[in-house]
């Protein structure tokens, strides 16, 4: 067998493993879910009518704000989604389990792909479920052409492979789930920090660079270009560039964490 | 002999195997040599390395000096085809906790690659032949101890390894559930499998191993058979034990040729233990007029084999017994 028939075969058993443990035990999945359904619906049915009156000086009008905020907290799905890829890599090290896989005979990265790609569906199956939420609510996306939902899509899948290939280093380099779980707060606390919930303009000076220098801001701002016709100018690149970097990052971290010699 | 099938016939051989953390040593020159078909038995107490041992034999970690050969291939230089020959057991159970005992079978099946109905074949098999079919569906996380290590075993055989690596397989289990695994360690080597198996009790590698290697401080303080290691350390003996110390002291006076604990209120008479050598003991003491509380007689095990190799760090009472 090739090497990449291997890779094909081990890597996808290894994604069966992960998507049963994903059905065996959704609770982990659906509490991850917790934290952008409630900010969507505290943002839009409580803060509302007064974000929306800050936005562009209009009057206050929930649905104005409803399509601001539902891109940012579409992204911030996929960043606390992948927490929890970061926690069951973490628990799948501390067990025996793949102390067993390193002995056998199987392609050495497929481990870790099967967590990746077990994650970046995990990522689209919540965004689907925010999605529909956000449209229940009355979400719609403006004049949007096939092209640019293509564009959307792609834009998610690959916001969620760089996070999950980080949020895959950091469950590695974590002695344990609650360790993994801690230093993979910065995936959920960036989108607090990004033109999610406010534009970049309407921030302090000293606070917008924190804001501006960090993936998810080009990136929420690209969607919302796609979905509702907003300026995407540079962001499109910026996003696409910050996302290649995460995943180039992650891919080689992860890889030398996994294949230092366990202790 | 000559090389070819000196090769054809070892299924592990290490020289010089050497392993530190920081300047921690773990391993300092471990030799080994495991005729294929054979058990062979790591033996040492908490701490002596065996577990590192393991792990580098069979690909987990890498050693920092020494030659090893696994089924003819070097681990450093081809680990995969060391991998595709053994099947290891790690001391800490290595099942996939959050899905179901044939699950865990289904799973090994497919990254052995073997086709849907053979994998279901074979899984159905191991888990009936490890009395885990009515298991088969709960979670391995319901599982008791003893299950979850017949679970592993299981595991490890769906790719039929010709070499398998057992890492302390009874540590924790009751002596029920040990003894199921001694039997399963015998039906393996009835297959003709090689059996690397570690462990800290001797009785252990007395009742299974062909030959026994004593692990102590990174080191290889004694191999052999069971009889050989046991023909290391002095014969057997009769110990005497008294309740009145008067009385005591009185066949201290009497026996010479003893060996005396005087805190115990022991005495030791070398003997080999059989009915001719006994008779002559007792008509002995007869005579002398000593009347001892109890009478043991005590063959060398090895027990004290371990104790007499492993004296440095244990503060032997042994040597207190002989002066």
């Amino acid at each position: 067998m090739s090497t990449f028939t291997l890779a094909v075969r081990d890597s996808s058993t290894m994604l069966r493993r992960n998507l049963l443990h994903a059905r065996r035990y959704p609770s982990m999945t659906l509490n991850l879910l917790l934290t952008p359904v409630m900010l969507l619906l505290l943002f839009v049915y409580v803060f509302g009518d007064t974000m929306s009156a800050g936005l562009a000086g209009g009057a206050p009008d929930r649905d104005v704000y409803i399509a601001y905020v539902v891109p940012g907290l579409l992204l911030m799905t996929i960043g606390s989604t992948t927490v929890g890829a970061a926690v069951s890599v973490a628990m799948d090290m501390t067990e025996g389990i793949v102390a067993r896989f390193r002995t056998m005979a199987i392609h050495r990265g497929s481990v870790l792909i099967g967590h990746v790609l077990g994650s970046v569906l995990q990522c689209l199956a919540s965004v689907v479920i925010v999605g529909a939420i956000a449209v229940a609510i009355g979400f719609r996306s403006t004049d949007a052409t096939v092209l640019e939902w293509l564009a959307a899509f792609g834009l998610l899948v690959l916001f969620a492979l760089a996070l999950t290939w980080i949020a895959v280093g950091m469950g590695l380099v974590s002695p344990n789930a609650e360790g993994a779980s801690n230093n993979a707060t910065p995936l959920i606390l960036l989108p607090l920090l990004s033109s999610a919930f406010v534009p970049l303009d309407a921030m302090p000076g000293w606070f917008r660079p924190v804001a501006e220098y960090q993936p998810f801001t080009p990136a929420i701002e690209t969607l919302r270009g796609l979905l509702l016709g907003t300026e995407i100018g540079h962001d499109g690149w910026l996003a696409v560039a910050w996302c290649l970097g995460l995943i180039v990052l992650g891919y080689f971290w992860s890889k030398a964490s996994f294949n230092r010699d366990p202790q | 002999m000559t090389t070819t099938t000196a090769t054809a016939t070892t299924a592990i051989a290490a020289t010089g195997l050497r392993k530190s953390y920081g300047d921690k040593t773990v391993l300092d020159g471990v030799d080994l040599h495991v005729p294929e078909g054979t058990v062979f038995s790591l033996l040492g107490p908490n701490g002596a390395g065996k577990t590192t041992a393991v792990k580098i034999l069979s690909t987990l970690i890498t050693a920092d000096a020494g030659g090893i050969r696994i089924a003819g291939h070097d681990p450093a230089a081809h680990p995969d085809a060391v991998r595709g020959a053994i099947g290891v057991t790690g001391q800490f159970s290595a099942v996939d906790n959050l899905i179901t005992g044939e699950e865990n079978m289904l799973l090994m099946a497919d990254l052995h690659h073997l086709s849907r109905r053979e994998g279901r074949r074979v899984a159905a098999e191991l888990l009936a032949r490890f009395d885990l079919t009515d298991a088969a569906h709960k979670p391995a996380s319901t599982y008791s101890g003893g299950m979850r290590r017949r679970l592993d075993i299981a595991m490890t055989l769906v790719g039929s390894p010709r070499i398998i690596f057992l890492d302390e397989p009874t540590t924790g289990l009751d002596p029920r559930s040990r003894h199921t695994m001694w039997q399963i360690i015998r039906e393996l080597v009835t297959d003709g499998v090689t059996v690397f198996l570690t462990t800290q009790y001797l009785e252990e590698a007395d009742e299974l191993a062909d030959s026994i290697a004593v692990l102590h401080g990174g080191r290889i303080v004694a191999h052999g058979t069971a009889d050989e290691l046991k023909r290391l350390v002095p014969g057997g003996h009769v110990r005497l034990r008294f309740e009145d110390p008067g009385a005591y002291e009185r066949a201290v006076g009497e026996l010479r040729e003893t060996v005396r604990d005087d805190q115990a209120l022991t005495l030791q008479i070398p003997s080999d233990g059989s009915q001719r050598e006994l008779r002559a003991i007792l008509d002995w003491l007869d005579a002398a007029d000593v009347h001892a509380d109890t009478l043991t007689v005590h063959t060398p095990d090895l027990d004290d084999v371990f104790f007499a190799l492993t004296a440095a760090t244990t503060a032997d009472h042994s040597e207190e017994n002989v002066r």
